[in-house]
């Protein structure tokens, strides 16, 4: 059993609340079809839990093998450090079959946020680093491909469906809430 | 399951081919920490990301002075397609002639299947194995297991 090294933290990007009963944590890849076919599925997740589930995304880009893995990570997190890492988060799954520099681009101008800061946060990899330790923190704790998920501490290795999703999470609630 | 050689024990040498025209011994990495990795065949989906993983967290392994060597019975040429498909940049290993006879050595080779078995070994500067470890075939060992063991191999050496 695989046990996360690294829980969330005030670093990670987190959707819902901070007191939430369950934690579930995705180390993902925006090239990764398994992570763009996870993500709909993840939200459904979300919706069905609602305050009761705290979501985090970590990054883990196999760039060997996908081109534009560690861009649209580092695109993220420009989003992200302008407050806006979620909204670039879902756009960039949703058009996972365009990425690129002109995808990059056309959403931090959606967003309302600078092109060319975008470029020079890129050409200096301002949030290589970021991209690098959520990583790693993955390949220490067992992530061996993605999405990989953790629900609390704990690996899941089931399938990215909503029931299995849905029934090992409402387990860790029921766990969660009984009285010590 | 195979019964791999244990930590302790002085890792066997051995010559293989890493390219169609050139060989590599385990001999000439003496001085240096080496990870084998045995794995079942090239292109099959569970090493694909096994290996594909390792590729990408090799400059991890390069902090340890540790250098990862991959190892089944493909063939070179086969090797060499397979490394260029997806851009792997550690050596893989040919098993391939008199098949399996490295993985023999090391106990990690499945006689029924006729391939090596998914087993990881770590081997000091000396040439001892420090740790060794069997995964179930189907399932991608990760490299959490290789850090540690790299770790504290470091610490003790210190």
């Amino acid at each position: 059993m695989s046990l996360l090294r690294f829980p969330v933290n005030s670093s990670d990007h987190v959707q819902g609340p901070d007191n939430a009963s369950v934690t579930l944590l995705e180390y993902g890849d925006y090239e990764c079809p398994h992570c763009g076919l996870a993500h709909p599925v993840v939200q459904r997740v979300q919706r069905y839990f609602g305050p009761r589930l705290r979501f985090a995304y970590r990054h883990f880009p196999l760039t060997e093998i996908h081109e534009y893995a560690e861009a649209a990570a580092e695109t993220a997190e420009y989003a992200g450090f302008h407050g806006r890492f979620w909204e670039a988060h879902d756009m960039l799954f949703e058009n996972q079959d365009r990425l690129g520099l002109p995808l990059f681009l056309a959403i931090v101008r959606y967003l309302g946020l600078s092109e060319q800061g975008l470029r020079d946060a890129l050409a200096h990899g301002t949030f290589a680093d970021k991209v690098r330790r959520d990583f790693l923190s993955g390949v220490r704790s067992g992530v061996n491909g993605t999405p990989t998920f953790f629900i609390d501490n704990r690996r899941y290795d089931g399938p990215v469906d909503f029931e299995p999703l849905v029934a090992t999470i409402a387990a860790q609630l029921e766990y969660a809430m009984t009285p010590a | 399951m195979s019964q791999l050689l244990a930590p302790g024990t002085t890792a066997p040498d051995f010559t293989l081919r890493v390219t169609p025209d050139q060989n590599l011994s385990l001999g000439e990495l003496r001085g240096r920490r080496v990870i084998l990795s045995f794995y079942p065949a090239d292109w099959s989906p569970v090493c694909g990301d096994q290996i594909t993983l390792y590729n990408q967290v090799r400059r991890e392994f390069e902090k340890y002075d540790a250098e990862i060597l991959g190892i089944s019975v493909d063939g070179a040429w086969c090797h060499q397609a397979y490394a260029k498909h997806n851009h792997i940049h550690f050596p893989l290993l040919a098993d391939f002639h008199p098949k399996g006879a490295v993985a023999q050595k090391y106990g990690a080779y499945r006689e029924l299947d006729g391939v090596c078995e998914r087993a990881l070994f770590v081997i000091d500067r000396k040439g001892m194995i420090f740790w060794s470890y069997l995964s179930p075939i189907a399932v991608n060992p990760g490299a959490d297991g290789i850090l540690d063991a790299l770790e504290s191999l470091q610490n003790q050496e210190k």
